[in-house]
């Protein structure tokens, strides 16, 4: 492709700004690989049960599904590079019907892998340095950050290296493969947290103290799921070199007594619930300072991961662009698109971009294999070769200039990744759903795409700005619809699907679950309820209310009266 | 029977008294509630003593007197029981606990790497014949990230 940028290495240093395996990183995946091409032999031949295959498969990220297996890929706190994306579009080509789908927890997920095939394509996985490990089971699941880490203007300090830390620490971690229930931990680094922090296992923020040093506030026993739980501050500040020892103790202390008699009751949630969490507080304090001082994470290691996130080489010159403001001016599309799907940069001249996998005819999250290598194409023009993916299921392009927008747009729209729909009603989160998940009791990308086709007028939807729908296909709830601004939770009545739809529920700093509106609605009143809710907001709001603000104003009175009207 | 012990197939000189049984010469290996009930008894017993623990035990109970015990076995009910795990780790890392921990019950042979790692050094498994996939599992693995027992 021949265009007027300048690809010179001055300008992309090809220096990578993610962790990079060394040699040990390497042999742990390989050996991984061929434990687990061993253990779907023996299971093939019928050495190893179904019960204990259950077990170490899903340990691999393999789940048994409605169509087929299900294989849930970890993007380690989201980051992902071009090679590692190409290497997605190979396995969604040879191994999968040519797509993929992109999970709330920063993982990418293939619903059409053969049993047989999972130990090859965990291989190919493994020469890009990824893995399944741990992406599913009653083990430590993969670590997820704030997708805006290192670039936003919020930020205390860059998460990534202690992501990083704690990947490796809950990798393989002999003592905590078999939990009484998942485990998930998130770490937040900026002032507006975007990593759902309070509705993980533990939450860590980054902080400064007093004294200005920077520590960890952590929180324990959030959770979203069948039972959402906010979390709970254990720990005000916690110094660096305690993480890994702190967090040794929180899941000791779990595993010995976490409730192992009912798997809903398992989550550690329900421990400090049951326990309250002063005492629950009391045992993680007595036992982390017995194992404290054996298990210091140095400054050196610590410094020795952050190398591996060193910014990359901005372009200083960046931000004398004014061709930016100009395109704006003159095509108002490419403004609205910069206005909703693009992010401020803590680099003048630079923006990050949000690639909407939200386009109204594809179902929420789902890329295909072609965009895949086209979008690997992107990384290495715009944005040093490297992509995040998101909580709501987009991915971003996080150090674009702003002087290549433009191009970037274009290009972005004709792989219809550029619907201007970041954080607006159509930006839906959805599970699966029982299309392809068994667990699921009711359809949801169905309802998502009816709720998509009825709200087209992009004017109208920019109009209802900022509100984040999430929908569960059942209350095992993926798709978070406990903390959507509204969520659809499908449930079974008598055989068929029906829909549950709360309001109010957030997962960033004000977090709070949504309030049941009333009695669930059938599957063919989603829509409409959804369109009145929205309704009433636009001749309720005061000025510029946002939808969230204007719930927690009024309650969920006005909203159910319409939506119940004719009833 | 055989078991293996720190990597050798070696023959089980252990037996097991069953709660309602009478002590036996030789090596004998009780539960936990029999330890606590004929401790005196067991303490003048000729040969060695073990004591069987199961998951929801809490290994407090027996570290005063681990110096009197010399083997402890970790009775797996479901190979899905980790708790069992953090036993063997605080025997060995906390009480500095230096005799025999062995896995007997319902693991996985899958499981033996972790095991290890954990501080346990014998292994019974359910059938004779996982004996040689037992010692061929304990190297599933040749680098780790965390620290280990053994």
């Amino acid at each position: 492709m021949i265009t007027c940028h300048d690809y010179s290495p001055e300008r992309h240093s090809k220096r990578p700004t993610m962790y990079q395996y060394n040699d040990n990183d390497q042999i742990l995946i390989d050996e991984r690989v061929a434990q687990f091409r061993r253990q779907t032999g023996q299971y093939l031949t019928g050495e190893i049960s179904e019960d204990q295959y259950r077990a170490l498969r899903l340990r691999n990220g393999l789940y048994i599904q409605i169509h087929a297996p299900m294989l849930r890929i970890a993007g380690p706190y989201g980051l992902l590079n071009a090679k590692q994306l190409r290497k997605l579009a190979h396995i969604a080509r040879h191994y999968d019907k040519n797509y993929c789908h992109f999970t709330t927890r920063q993982n990418i997920q293939f619903n059409w892998p053969k049993l047989e095939e999972v130990p090859d394509i965990l291989a190919e996985l493994a020469s890009v340095q990824m893995h399944a490990i741990q992406t599913s089971g009653n083990c430590m699941r993969n670590t997820t950050s704030d997708h805006l880490a290192g670039v936003c203007v919020d930020e205390i300090e860059d998460p990534r290296p202690y992501c990083e830390i704690i990947r490796q620490w809950t990798t393989l971690h002999p003592e905590f493969d078999y939990l009484p229930r998942k485990f998930k931990i998130a770490v937040s680094g900026a002032l507006h947290d975007r990593a759902a922090t309070q509705f993980h296992d533990i939450g860590l923020h980054l902080v400064k103290n007093d004294a200005g040093e920077v520590g960890f506030r952590v929180l324990v026993g959030g959770g979203l799921g069948r039972t959402p739980v906010i979390g709970q501050v254990i720990k005000p500040y916690l110094e660096k070199k305690h993480l890994l020892s702190y967090l040794e103790a929180i899941l000791r202390i779990y595993n010995l007594f976490g409730r192992r008699d009912n798997k809903y009751k398992a989550r550690i949630k329900i421990l400090v619930k049951e326990s309250g969490l002063e005492n629950f507080s009391k045992l993680v304090e007595q036992e982390w300072l017995l194992i404290r001082d054996s298990n210091e994470l140095s400054d050196d290691r610590i410094n020795a991961i952050k190398n591996h996130f060193a910014p990359p080489a901005y372009d200083p010159a960046a931000v004398q662009d004014t061709s930016f403001a100009q395109q704006q001016q003159d095509n108002k599309a490419f403004a609205t698109w910069v206005k909703y799907n693009t992010a401020e940069h803590k680099i003048p001249g630079y923006r990050a971009v949000f690639l909407s996998l939200k386009a109204p005819d594809s179902p929420p999250g789902d890329m295909t294999d072609v965009q895949l290598d086209e979008v690997a194409d992107l990384t290495e023009q715009y944005s040093f070769g490297e992509i995040r993916a998101t909580h709501r299921q987009n991915l971003i392009l996080a150090d674009v200039k702003q002087a290549d927008l433009f191009d970037l747009w274009q290009k972005l729209d004709s792989l219809k990744l550029a619907t201007p729909n970041i954080g607006t009603v159509t930006d839906m989160i959805c599970c699966p759903g029982l299309d392809f998940c068994s667990l699921a009791n009711a359809g949801s990308i169905g309802v998502a795409k009816e709720i998509n086709e009825a709200l087209d007028d992009m004017d109208y939807i920019h109009d209802i700005g900022d509100l984040k729908i999430n929908m569960s296909g059942c209350m095992n709830g993926c798709a978070h619809q406990s903390v959507g601004h509204i969520g659809i939770l499908g449930v079974d009545k008598k055989g068929a699907e029906w829909y549950q739809i709360t309001l109010g529920g957030s997962s960033e700093n004000e977090a709070a679950l949504g309030e049941r509106l009333g009695p669930s609605v059938a599957k063919d009143q989603v829509t409409k309820a959804i369109t009145t809710i929205l309704d009433v907001y636009v001749k309720n709001r005061l000025d510029d209310e946002s939808f969230l603000d204007m719930v927690n104003r009024v309650g969920i009175t006005p909203f159910k009266e319409q939506v119940y009207a004719d009833n | 029977m055989q078991i293996i012990k720190d990597k050798q197939i070696v023959d089980d000189t252990w037996s097991y008294v069953a709660e309602d049984a009478e002590l036996k010469a030789g090596d004998i290996c009780v539960s936990l509630a029999r330890w606590k009930q004929d401790k005196q008894q067991l303490l003048a017993h000729a040969g060695n003593v073990g004591v069987r623990i199961g998951p929801a035990d809490s290994v407090d109970d027996i570290a005063p007197d681990l110096a009197n015990i010399q083997l402890i076995e970790l009775d797996f009910p479901d190979f899905a029981d980790g708790r069992l795990f953090s036993h063997a780790w605080l025997l060995r890392g906390r009480y500095d606990y230096q005799g025999e921990i062995r896995a007997t019950g319902h693991y996985m042979t899958d499981q033996v790497f972790y095991l290890s790692r954990v501080g346990v050094n014998a292994f019974s498994p359910e059938k004779v014949e996982d004996l040689p996939v037992v010692l061929s599992h304990l190297n599933d693995f040749t680098v780790k990230y965390q620290n280990s027992i053994n």
